[in-house]
């Protein structure tokens, strides 16, 4: 329908009369928006067929996600592009068995048919069902509108001041001898979402996220060896263009590229037990592999067996309140409404508002991460009626479930920073950025690398290492953990590509973290002969 | 479900429109259109599913030595135009590109039959039939089963300025199951791919993986170390991928290769094509028309992929060049095909067991990360279904171990090859590259640490 559309309509000179380029000079912004109420009547329309069709209950999620990346390598721009995704994704719940169906063509006809194929594909999934859907309470959102604070549009722009920023940056790497190629990257990201449900809300939301990178590479003169420094201290965030202006990527790249150089003449470790200092620019990604996904709920009951996995946290009558995850001054929280966490939101996929809990208090584990489908499994033990709104889909295409909140190690009382840390280690490893990564499917048995190692002596910083990793296992490692920095030394880490479900999807998260101290932790050397 | 994706017709038409109002020096326009269906479950009953109908609408111009691309999901006439004026202008913006290399004209592309009705023509109501078998047998079994049944049905055209027009319409179907006893002590999985939903024994999947499940209940630890290793397909097949396929363009790249920042750089300068790099019964290649493989004749860049073999009797033969990388070093590109496949040979399972006197079976890998990439050297675990073999017989389960090793190690320390098959080797079960391997024995696979997940 759409082709021939396009066939016709592309056919007349009208339709590119318009593009007369930007004066500014600007990247496009968005296509003219679709009108606010013609997207209203669409998303009302797909619940209204949902439930003509018999669907006690039904969602609608028409999203616009655009994105922006540009990227160079040494010398020269390798790719600018922009991307644009819509459609809308029609959730129903029939019997208690959920189906979805998800379509680019926004007219009224083929949402309908969408929301029937959807309550078709409930009918036939009812056939193997065990135990009905049953969603927690939530209260109507009528009109509600919520929007990432940013101070600068990242697509308002102008693309050569992006290109010529990257270009500058590779320039001041390559000015260090040794550093011979330079990667860098710029990726702005902007996702407007209008929800409605059965249930009563109507919900619109603009989430906007934004990462610059560089990666330095130095190669010895006889190409016998080569090590990379990635700008892993700047974290992908919930913001707008005033990131990539505070990442200071210009001022930064000589020292990544030094430390590239550094790292080909840094000493092999020895392998055996060491105390690791932990900077949070490293820390925040053992904190994901090893507190965020365990603390799942829908892993820890087996929903995800067949790939991300399941959790060591089960059954959760036998670990709520009870399991000790680490020592006292551990105290884990998640949260949807942090600022500039990738995670945070006004509300939900499932039309929830965002929350903020503890899920590991004093180093006890005390709930889990939830949806309005699972609080019914556990409310009994945890006393919480509300699902944790952590409900998300990556885009209209893709049915929504339990994803990861912004999941932080809260700082300590002591005002003490790494500094501090290094100074009461007599024998460790001090570990900044995040390396190598990999854990098993109920998250025991982890084993970590990193950018930058170095060894300490006696309270100091005794020259740096490669080859380093170090291998755990989830509860031994967090209850070696005897000291944590204060908030003067929190880091907010991240990552936009936290996989997850079948079809893998995508979800944005953030890590909020303090330097901390981890005792008696195995460290093996990664070195092989090249030969 | 209604098969809705672009026909080759279509296809001509859509692009020959947006090129014929391109005003740049070169364009190049790439649709993608298709539906993709799938069907998860766990504890023995259906979770999620899902129907989707997408497309993809992508032009790069160029204007002189500076490009700039935009893509849509559209396919309506204002959003196309937009998308061809915000390409044009990124274009315009771009500084010079000195690696800008002109259009290709027209090519000539192997014909390949990727297309299979059965697959295409999959329902909700088949997906959910053939779940229900894997839940009934490993119900029988006393197991719970978790899966994932994903089917995709489209076309890719390909179309420049220059006048080039390439057209890949193809099915793919993956089928996954992981089986797990209630108590939480066992686990299994089994897994089968293809682009005809007949090729998949869905019957044997569920029954393999029910069976996995309760053989490898009660583990028990060995201590970790070097071992003789019987690496079933799919083992073989995520290890492999590591060299032969996700890593093209890195891995494989013969830029890095000669930069030197890779496995295959050479010391001293270039890269190690010629070199013995595995054991000299090693042969893989990549070829679209393979009956197993069945991948697109054209890579993004419209280049022609034929049969082009990277490795032949141990000795690396080829790295991977784009057209820029192969113009300076003088050489023909080789495009960046999405399907390997590695000569099987005619031991089988049972006979690899019968020959080792103490070794471990893997069924499968996990989470296989990068250590360094100086030294291709990789870690990960094994998963759903480790067992010990003594004396020639399986004879317990095992706890899960962490490997540090390399697949080219595992190249080189081949005892035994099995018979090829096509394997599901992506770790998420979704549509991967086509990766047709067999099992082998390998001696001296280095496990460094143990895992007591289930």
């Amino acid at each position: 329908m759409d082709r021939r559309e396009f066939l016709r309509r592309g056919s007349s000179a009208s339709a590119l009369g318009l593009l007369a380029p930007d004066a500014l000079g600007r990247v496009m912004t968005l296509p003219r928006p679709r009108r606010r109420a013609e997207v209203r009547d669409l998303v009302l329309a797909a619940i209204d067929a949902a439930r003509r069709a018999g669907a006690s209950y039904a969602d609608a999620r028409l999203s616009r996600v655009r994105s922006q990346s540009v990227s160079t390598r040494e010398r020269r721009v390798q790719n600018i592009s922009s991307s644009e995704t819509v459609g809308i994704g029609i959730r129903v719940l029939r019997q208690g068995s959920w189906g979805f169906a998800a379509t680019r063509e926004l007219t009224p006809d083929e949402v309908a048919r969408a929301a029937r194929q959807a309550v078709e594909q409930a009918r036939a999934n009812r056939r193997l069902q065990r135990r009905p859907v049953v969603l927690a309470p939530v209260q109507a959102f009528p009109d509600a509108v919520w929007e990432t604070p940013i101070r600068v549009d990242p697509f308002e722009v102008p693309i050569e001041d992006k290109v010529g920023l990257l270009l500058q940056a590779n320039e001041a790497a390559l000015a260090v001898k040794g550093a011979r190629f330079v990667n860098s990257s710029l990726f702005f990201h902007r996702e407007e979402t209008t929800f409605a449900s059965t249930d009563g809300s109507f919900i619109r939301q603009t989430l906007y996220r934004v990462q610059p990178s560089l990666n330095v590479t130095a190669v010895t003169d006889d190409f016998s060896d080569f090590q990379s420094r990635e700008s892993v201290e700047i974290a992908p965030v919930a913001a707008g263009y005033e990131h990539v202006t505070e990442a200071k990527l210009v001022e930064n790249a000589p020292r990544w590229a030094e430390e590239a150089v550094a790292k080909l003449a840094a000493r092999p470790v020895e392998p055996r037990r060491y105390t690791l200092v932990l900077h949070p620019s490293h820390l925040w990604l053992t904190i994901h592999e090893s507190i965020g996904h365990p603390t799942e709920l829908d892993r820890a009951l087996g929903y995800e067996a067949n790939y991300a996995g399941t959790s060591f946290l089960a059954p959760p009558e036998q670990v709520l309140g009870k399991f000790r995850y680490g020592p006292e001054l551990m105290n884990i929280q998640a949260d949807r409404t942090q600022e500039r966490a990738l995670a945070t939101t006004g509300w939900d996929h499932d039309g929830v508002p965002a929350d903020q809990w503890l899920l590991v208090k004093n180093g006890i584990f005390v709930d889990y991460q939830t949806t309005r489908d699972q609080v019914a499994w556990i409310e009994q033990l945890t006393g919480v009626r509300r699902s944790h709104g952590c409900s998300y889909a990556e885009s209209w295409a893709a049915v929504p479930f339990q994803r990861m909140p912004n999941v932080s190690l809260l700082p300590g009382e002591e005002d003490i920073g790494v500094d501090e840390l290094i100074a009461d280690t007599d024998d460790g490893i001090y570990i900044v950025g995040e390396g190598s990564y990999s854990i098993d499917q109920q998250r025991y048995n982890f084993q970590f690398g990193g950018q930058l190692f170095y060894r300490i002596e006696k309270g100091k910083l005794a020259g740096m290492l490669k080859d380093v990793a170090y291998q755990s296992r989830t509860p031994d490692f967090w209850n070696s953990l005897d000291r944590i920095g204060g908030p003067r030394g929190y880091f907010l880490g991240g990552s936009l590509f936290d996989g997850k479900g079948q079809p893998g999807q995508s979800n944005a998260v953030s890590h909020g973290c303090v330097p901390a101290r981890f005792r008696d932790v195995n460290v093996l050397n990664t070195g092989r002969s090249r030969a | 479900m209604s098969v809705r994706y672009l026909s080759e017709q279509e296809a001509r038409e859509l692009t020959r429109r947006i090129l014929e109002r391109s005003r740049a020096d070169e364009c190049r326009v790439r649709v993608q259109s298709g539906v993709a269906g799938n069907t998860r479950f766990a504890l023995n009953q259906v979770t999620t599913a899902g129907d989707v109908y997408d497309t993809e609408v992508t032009i790069t111009s160029a204007f002189g030595k500076r490009s700039g691309s935009a893509n849509t999901n559209s396919l309506e006439g204002a959003a196309l135009a937009e998308a061809l004026a915000t390409s044009e202008r990124l274009a315009r913006l771009a500084p010079e590109d000195p690696e800008h290399m002109p259009a290709l004209g027209p090519q000539q592309y192997a014909a390949v039959p990727a297309w299979f009705e059965t697959t295409a023509g999959m329902t909700p109501e088949v997906r959910a039939r053939a779940v229900e078998s894997a839940t009934r047998v490993a119900a029988d079994r006393g197991a719970e089963a978790a899966g994932y049944l994903i089917q995709v049905a489209g076309s890719t055209a390909l179309a420049n300025s220059a006048g080039l027009f390439a057209y890949h319409r193809r099915t793919a179907v993956h089928y996954t199951v992981t089986a797990r006893t209630p108590n939480g002590t066992g686990s299994g999985w089994a897994g089968g791919a293809h682009n005809d939903w007949r090729r998949i024994d869905a019957g044997w999947i569920g029954r393999t993986a029910a069976d996995k499940a309760v053989r490898a209940r009660a583990p028990q630890p060995l201590e970790p170390g070097r071992y003789t290793v019987i690496l079933e397909p799919t083992a073989v097949g995520n290890l492999l991928q590591l060299v032969g396929f996700s890593l093209f363009g890195q891995a494989l790249s013969a830029r890095q290769a000669d930069e030197g920042r890779s496995f295959f750089s050479r010391p001293g300068g270039g890269n190690r094509i010629g070199e013995q790099i595995a054991d000299a019964r090693v042969t893989m290649w990549s070829d679209p028309a393979d009956p197993e493989l069945l991948t697109s004749p054209f890579d993004g860049s419209g280049l022609p992929l034929r049969r082009i073999v990277w490795v032949e009797n141990g000795m690396l033969k080829n790295l991977v060049y784009d057209r820029f990388w192969a113009q300076k070093q003088g050489t023909a590109p080789t495009g960046s095909p999405t399907g390997v496949r590695m000569a099987g040979g005619d031991s089988s399972l049972d006979q690899m067991i019968a020959s080792t006197e103490r070794g471990i079976v893997v069924t499968r890998f996990w989470y296989i990360r990068s250590l360094d990439p100086r030294t291709l050297l990789f870690t990960g675990l094994t998963r759903d279904g480790t067992f010990l073999v003594e004396n020639g017989r399986v004879t317990r389960p095992l706890y899960n171990f962490r490997f540090n090793e390399s697949p080219i190690q595992m190249l080189r320390n081949i005892e035994l090859i099995g018979r090829a098959t096509r394997v599901s080797a992506s770790e998420s079960g979704d549509i991967g590259a086509a990766i047709v391997v067999p099992p082998l024995k390998v001696r001296d696979f280095n496990f460094a640490s143990l895992s007591e997940a289930v």
